[in-house]
């Protein structure tokens, strides 16, 4: 699935800062085209700050990040539109509370005229089959268990059509019966050959599916490689460390 | 009291109508004020925050009454007499509509600002990543969750604008107070009138009061 052709996210000497705190010190990685890259590491070790500097919801202290040949650092990037091509999902789904389901799939897509409000709902209501939640559409976040919006969330950000989609421990505040049901999803994502930078702490979800592992910590990226190599044949002392905390 | 109904009940109702007239255009500049200044406190400018918080400062430190002095008669004098070749003249009605905006509008501010840090930072992200601009997020997303979080506080600060438009009465606008003020020159019968002007408040914002609670639990369930 990996097209090592084409570049998809290239970042260079990334540094983000905090004021004086130093969340991400030197992070240099390139991202293929259907790559499958999870990025795991202890809290603190700057993997969500990461995630959030490759659609600049952060904005970054120095370095480049360039998505599909644009520097979304450059103050000259009309950084709205690079992002309709970025899909992100995060911790807390963040589902638009005054909206419903269809209405929280259709708003961007409407908002930003990428097609009419008929050819959206059509688009929706598919996104929302692929979720296995075509029944849901009517439906209000606040009557969705957590699984079911952290679902909606994704074909929210599918309804966008991107090349890339960002996914901020998407299963972290999940009752652990729902967590099933989103990997599910992911993996079918994954399946199609979607281009997928994902911060998790589920491991036999990110040896099963990643293509490649990054492992962080304290800013720098320690270790990085196929699944094999990081999860179970780790070098680094830092890596070994952690694995034995959460394996 | 009797006497004081049959005889000037007509004249307190009329003034009651204008000082609801009063309340009801102050309100409603008010909104547009506080909307203004609470999004300006919010954006993420720091001179744009700045301007908003000295806005609300000046409004909230100086006495209403003041204002309603420095509306009326400062700001005319300050064109026609310092400065000179401006004819501005206020009627009592316009400039107790600029008090009341004003002041109405310094507390929406800061009612509006806290309404929409209210809504958690992720529906803004959420949004943001999509591709939506600062202001369709805000429009869309932002500013209809803070609005229903923010319906009660706007109700009470409607009873508080309507009863300080009883401070205008200062400036010689008639609406109850300076009516009733009146009527009492001409009845002696302070008790009688002043009970009467109580009571048509009373009503009137008890009423509102009571909707504001009702309000307030309905959202409540809502969520």
């Amino acid at each position: 699935m990996i097209d090592k052709s084409e570049i998809k996210v290239s970042v260079k000497n990334l540094q983000k800062h905090f004021n004086d705190l130093e969340v991400l010190k030197d992070i240099t990685t390139d991202i293929y085209k259907g790559e499958v890259v999870c990025v795991i590491g202890p809290s603190g070790s700057g993997k969500s700050t990461f995630l959030r500097c490759l659609n600049r919801l952060e904005e970054v202290t120095s370095g480049t990040v360039v998505v599909d040949g644009n520097d979304i650092t450059s103050r000259q990037i009309n950084i709205n539109k690079v992002r309709e091509n970025i899909g992100m999902v995060f911790q807390h789904f963040n589902l638009f509370n005054n909206l419903n389901v269809l209405d929280n799939l259709t708003l961007a897509p409407v908002q930003l005229k990428k097609c009419s409000k008929e050819e959206a709902t059509q688009r929706a209501m598919k996104m929302l089959k692929k979720v296995g939640l075509e029944d849901r559409g009517e439906s209000y976040p606040s009557q969705l268990s957590g699984g079911q919006k952290q679902r909606v969330a994704i074909a929210r950000a599918l309804c966008m059509e991107p090349d890339v989609m960002l996914f901020d421990e998407p299963t972290s505040a999940l009752d652990p019966e729902m967590v099933g049901e989103v990997l599910q999803v992911m993996k079918d994502l994954a399946a199609d050959g979607m281009t997928m930078v994902i911060v998790t702490h589920e491991m036999g979800f990110a040896r099963e599916v990643a293509d490649r592992v990054i492992f962080m910590d304290g800013g720098y990226i320690v270790e990085e490689g196929s699944p094999q190599e990081v999860l179970l044949n780790p070098r680094e002392p830092r890596t070994i460390d952690f694995l034995n905390k959460v394996l | 009291m009797a006497r004081i109904i049959t005889v000037y009940g007509t004249l307190l109702l009329g003034a009651f109508g204008r000082t609801l007239l009063l309340a009801l255009l102050g309100l409603f500049f008010a909104c547009f004020i506080g909307l203004f200044f609470g999004i300006l406190g919010v954006v993420g400018n720091k001179a744009c925050n700045i301007i908003s918080q000295i806005f609300v400062d000046i409004i909230r430190g100086v006495p209403m009454i003041v204002l309603a002095f420095f509306v009326y008669f400062g700001v005319p004098y300050l064109f026609n007499n310092i400065i000179g070749g401006f004819n501005v003249n206020l009627t009592a009605l316009k400039a107790g509509t600029i008090c009341l905006a004003l002041n109405c509008g310094a507390y929406m501010a800061e009612i509006v600002r806290a309404g929409i840090q209210s809504v958690d930072i992720g529906q803004m992200e959420a949004a943001r990543s999509l591709g939506l601009t600062y202001g369709m997020a805000m429009r869309k997303v932002v500013l209809p969750q803070a609005i229903k979080t923010m319906i009660p506080t706007f109700i009470n600060q409607f009873i508080i604008t309507l009863k300080d438009t009883s401070i205008l009465s200062v400036i010689g606008f008639p609406e109850l107070v300076n009516t009733a003020k009146n009527v009492q020159a001409n009845t002696f019968m302070s008790f009688q009138t002043w009970a009467i002007v109580a009571v048509m408040y009373l009503i009137v914002i008890t009423l509102l009061s009571r909707s504001a609670k009702v309000l307030e639990r309905r959202l409540a369930v809502d969520r």
